[in-house]
């Protein structure tokens, strides 16, 4: 009978789908039992005692014993199935401790997912495969709801709170997740892709870590340049902690007119600030460093992907 | 097998009154300042199933626009927010303007006096304006809805209701007034029950859709109140930012979700014991056999009422509550299906060695008790925890509670409908018209709601506009399901209206029935009993020489 | 008669267990706030206290249940009044349950004023958003939006009373109640307590709270 839960049901994306679709079959089969349990009764009996003219019915008021038996019996029922869903949603509710965690902000209408090293992607995540993955979630405006089918997980996301769902993806490949709580106009547009990767896969996509950097450099969008994802790397990572970009002083140089001008450092000679010094300057910044500041900056290496790399060069560029 | 009684029959020898409470008096006056129960109760039949048709109309456009994913409505877009519209309507109205006030304000109204003998209601003028208030109520939603329309879902969950724009604050105020309609309402027939049986009908002696009557007149006393204040506070927070429900400003989205399902969740049981109710008089009627197991039924519906109360997280269970509260919902909820189950073994029953005929309400009868199996079965579904998980917010959801509210409920208000219109209008509706339709509702209904349990388990959310390609059949199916569905009402309201033109001649008893409606004329005198009934027999006692008639 | 009486007792309870649950959910909202801001609350019912012999009591809101208490008496001397055909009394004892409503009533807008005055008034209105948000709370705005909705609810259940009771003192006038027939101002009298008692709930909780 696997093809009718293959039917009724999503493809099973981990071990806990898996036996969510037990329960689930077995509630159904015991449903269509007491649904012609019911129905069959209804019917034949509207047959077997169709209406002559003259019969006496019988004066049939109660029977103590069949009605307890059909309440206690429906009960113990009631019961078993009771604690057979509260065991399923045990393992549910509770993630274990090592899962990786993905910090999720739901906002009108799309998702913003950020791994543990800080990258960041929208709407599109790769998980590893066999490895559990906690999802802990708020929201920026109204209420949502991930909702991931194939691995039939579901919780709300509410603003100025944290909830949490978590898996342990087994298959390999892409499952759709949803919003499932009404949130307005493009409710039912607010869905992205979960894939599935193998660790090698895994490991390569969070080297180029996420995928929301893509926009900015494929030159789809006018508005969306490298210099752009720069300015947003420059928030994120913390650049603008040490650096302006309006030419004001800080713990480090502005950036401003960087770019092409010459640098006079603390040894005395003068460099030309061209793209390599820029990189330098990042990933070893005691290499050079500029008359009248601190060597305090600590090295990038490791900690930016290259993306981020070449946004912040477009944007020092962009700030003539 | 044709046992009713067409025509002419009456009680012994009276003569057939010449003056009803249809033609004793006349004029818009008559009728506007009424307190005669029996004519609230037809007005009342007439607002809600206007309702109804409005409920429906927009119930076919959801349905039309899902048809195919271009979202297309002969020929114009449909938008997203324009589907949001429709669906957040076809819920509000069917809602508070037509499942809950139906069947207690129509069919209740006419037969409940009647049924214990009595001459009208506790209160009359507060019947009166309750039916006022429902009108104002409907109004104020009608008018909201023309103004600019909600699209918060029938649920209104915040913070997304208090902060977008559409006419939300009037549409809750139309639901409060609507409300306090359903609380007089609830109040008149607590009050008529206590004090207005008549002589010799003590509390086991009264027809069992008493019992349904007054148990649901009990949860409208006591939860509707509490949709009042929530409402309230939904208003003061999208007027002034109290600060209650929105995290932004200092409140909790979750506690306006408890607040509302509070009173939801018993409101559901508003809606299904009067359905019920009317079926625990149409088996007994048309099997012409007593009721099986009458206290069981009679105490079902007071325990369903009560322990309706205690069940409302269910509808939490990934909302964000304790998981605590979590567990302890879903336990309770099991216990809420153990009543109803009852009900059904204890209906069938009575049809076991039975002498039934197949008339209108039996064919709908017969059809509830399928639809609320299925209604009730896959509630289990979504009451077992780790299932719920996957089904809640999907359109399982949708189609566990279109099985019971209407599937269940509509089906019942429908054959009660058919069962009392000779008693309401002195005339007898098409046997014929009546069966086609009924055979064509069970049918519609099914074709449209069964697919909605497999989208739901297949992962479609529900309030979705847009879908996968995989669902697109289901979703045609459930489309031209609908229609069937719409065929079927407007057979039923055809044939009905239709009867109107023949002459007021029913039998008083055409069904063959033992409560006490059936021994006045059809339709009432105004003060509806010559002389004061007594009762003298068991309820439903089809006993030869207990039959009346 | 009896059954109509009885009849008509009956209807008002069921309608005053109505009115119960309808506080009942702002008495309810109220609790799980003072829990999320039990801090906050403390403080912001500091501002319903008045000076009395140089230390801070909640004067107006004692003085106000005093009032409300007494008018309970009134009317039960009223209906008694009723029940035992005395017409003069019974106009006399309702016309001073209305003098003493409509005291409550000022005392109220006084209250109101003051809180005004200070901007110390609900949701948007709130005067004091930038000192909170330093604090980082935003409990003492809470306290104040449930502080108005429920006297505010209250209070408009007061004015609906004195509406229903000079009702009554003028039917009571025209000698429309007598020991046959004195069901109103029963019932009036009904609902005039439970007024009463829900303001007994409502003082401890906002002005006796620490």
């Amino acid at each position: 009978m696997d093809w009718l839960r293959a039917w009724m049901m999503p493809p099973q994306g981990s071990e806990f789908a898996k036996e969510i679709d037990f329960i689930y079959m077995a509630l159904f089969w015991l449903s269509v039992v007491l649904f012609f349990m019911i129905a069959i009764p209804s019917v034949y009996f509207a047959w077997r005692y169709r209406y002559k003219p003259g019969r006496v019915t019988p004066h049939q008021t109660h029977n103590t014993t069949l009605e307890v038996l059909w309440s206690v019996l429906p009960l113990i029922l009631c019961i078993g199935i009771f604690f057979w869903g509260l065991n399923g949603w045990m393992k549910y509710a509770v993630a274990p401790g090592e899962a990786m965690e993905i910090s999720v902000t739901a906002k009108q209408w799309l998702w913003q997912f950020e791994y543990p090293d800080g990258s960041r992607t929208i709407n599109d995540i790769h998980v590893p495969v066999n490895k559990p993955v906690k999802f802990t979630m708020t929201s920026e405006d109204v209420l949502h709801d991930f909702f991931v089918p194939d691995m039939r997980v579901k919780h709300d996301i509410i603003p100025g709170r944290y909830t949490q769902v978590w898996f342990t993806p087994n298959v390999l490949g892409e499952h759709n997740f949803t919003c499932a709580e009404y949130c307005g106009k493009d409710h039912s547009g607010m869905k992205g892709k979960l894939t599935v990767d193998n660790d090698a896969d895994f490991a390569k996509w969070m080297e180029t870590g996420g995928t929301e950097w893509e926009d900015y450099f494929n030159g789809k969008d006018p508005k969306k340049t490298p210099a752009d994802w720069g300015k947003i790397t420059y928030e994120r990572v913390g650049c603008n902690s040490c650096h302006t970009v309006d030419g004001s002083k800080s713990k480090g140089p502005s950036w401003k007119g960087v770019f092409g001008s010459m640098v006079e450092l603390n040894n005395g000679t003068s460099v030309l600030a061209d793209e390599n010094y820029i990189r330098e300057s990042m990933m070893n910044p005691q290499a050079k460093v500029v008359k009248g500041f601190d060597p305090i900056m600590p090295t990038f290496q490791g900690l930016l992907k290259p993306n981020q790399a070449n946004g912040l060069v477009a944007y020092i560029e962009s700030l003539k | 097998m044709e046992p009713a009684v067409t025509s002419g029959a009456r009680i012994g020898d009276r003569p057939r009154p010449k003056k009803n409470y249809l033609n004793e008096t006349k004029g818009f006056k008559s009728w506007a300042l009424t307190v005669d129960h029996k004519r609230i109760g037809i007005m009342y039949l007439v607002g809600t199933l206007f309702a109804f048709l409005l409920g429906g109309i927009f119930a076919l456009l959801v349905r039309l626009t899902l048809l195919t994913p271009a979202h297309k409505l002969f020929g114009l877009q449909v938008t997203a927010e324009t589907y949001n519209r429709f669906f957040t309507l076809h819920g509000a109205i069917m809602v508070f303007l037509f499942i809950i006030p139906s069947i207690p304000g129509s069919l209740t109204n006419f037969v409940l006096p009647l049924m214990l003998g009595a001459k009208d209601v506790a209160f009359p003028r507060l019947n009166l304006a309750s039916l006022y208030l429902w009108i104002v109520g409907a109004i104020m939603a009608i008018t909201s809805m023309i103004v600019g329309a909600v699209d918060t879902g029938w649920t209104f969950y915040t913070p997304y209701s208090t902060t977008t724009s559409g006419t939300v604050t009037l549409m809750t105020a139309a639901v409060f007034v609507l409300g306090f309609s359903s609380i007089f309402t609830g109040l008149n027939f607590i009050a008529t029950v206590h004090k207005l049986r008549a002589p010799g009908m003590g509390w086991f002696d009264m027809p069992l859709f008493v019992w349904g009557m007054y148990s649901t007149a009990v949860i409208q006393v006591l939860a509707t109140p509490v949709l009042g204040i929530t409402l309230v506070l939904l208003m003061l927070e999208r007027v002034f930012q109290i600060g209650i429900f929105d995290s932004r400003i200092g409140g909790d989205p979750v506690l306006f979700q408890h607040f509302f399902w509070f009173y939801s969740h018993p409101a559901v049981y508003i809606m299904i014991l009067p359905g019920m109710a009317i079926i625990s008089e149409l088996i007994p009627t048309f099997s012409r056999k007593t009721i099986f197991g009458y206290r069981a039924i009679a105490y079902a519906s007071v325990s369903l009422a009560l322990v309706s109360f205690i069940v409302w997280g269910h509808h939490m269970f990934v909302a964000g509550q304790s998981q605590l509260a979590t567990v302890v919902f879903s336990a309770l909820t099991f216990l809420v299906a153990i009543p109803s189950g009852v009900k059904v073994f204890n209906w069938l029953t009575t049809m076991y060695q039975g002498n039934i005929s197949l008339e209108t309400p039996m064919l709908y009868a017969i059809s509830f008790l399928m639809l609320f199996a299925i209604g009730g079965l896959t509630g289990i579904f979504l009451g077992t925890l780790s299932t719920d998980v996957h089904l809640t917010d999907t359109y399982f959801v949708v189609a566990h509670f279109h099985y019971v509210m209407m599937g269940s409920t509509v089906t019942a208000f429908i054959g009660g409908l058919h069962y009392w219109w000779p008693k309401m209008t002195g005339r007898m509706p098409s046997e014929k018209w009546g069966r086609i339709a009924a055979v064509l509702w069970f049918i519609g209904f099914n074709a449209t709601f069964l697919p909605q349990f497999i989208l739901g388990s297949r992962g479609m959310p529900r309030r979705y506009y847009n879908y996968l390609d995989q669902f697109q059949p289901l979703h045609a199916f459930s489309t031209v399901g609908s229609w069937i569905i719409g065929l079927s009402l407007f057979m039923t309201a055809a044939y009905l209206l239709a009867s109107l033109r023949k002459p007021a001649d029913a039998p008083d008893n055409p069904w063959g029935g033992t409560t006490m409606e059936w021994q006045t004329s059809s339709p009432p005198i105004t003060h509806n009993f010559e002389d004061q009934p007594v009762l003298e027999h068991e309820p439903y006692d089809y006993r030869p020489k207990a039959v009346a008639h | 008669m009896e059954q109509q009486f009885d009849t008509s007792k009956l209807g008002m309870w069921l309608f005053i267990v109505t009115e119960i649950l309808l506080f009942g959910g702002l008495f309810v909202g109220f609790g799980l706030m003072q829990n999320r801001y039990p801090r906050e609350f403390i403080e912001a019912h500091e501002h319903l206290k008045q000076e009395l012999f140089g230390r801070p009591f909640p004067l107006y809101g004692a003085i106000n249940t005093i009032v409300l208490l007494v008018s309970s008496w009134t009317m039960v001397m009223g209906v008694n009044a009723a029940q035992t055909d005395q017409k003069k009394k019974t106009v006399r004892y309702l016309v001073l349950t209305i003098l003493l409503a409509c005291v409550f009533l000022v005392i109220k807008y006084v209250e109101y004023s003051h809180k005004f005055a200070d901007h110390l008034l609900p949701g948007m209105f709130y005067g004091h958003q930038a000192e909170d948000l330093i604090k980082g709370t935003h409990g003492y705005a809470t306290f104040f939006a449930f502080y108005f909705m429920m006297t505010g609810l209250h209070g408009i259940h007061v004015l609906v009373g004195i509406g229903l009771l000079s009702w009554l003192a003028m039917r009571a006038r025209r000698g429309d109640f007598t020991s046959e027939y004195y069901t109103p101002v029963d019932l009036v009298g009904l609902y005039w307590h439970v007024v009463d008692m829900i303001w007994i709930y409502l003082f401890p909780l906002y002005y006796l709270i620490s």
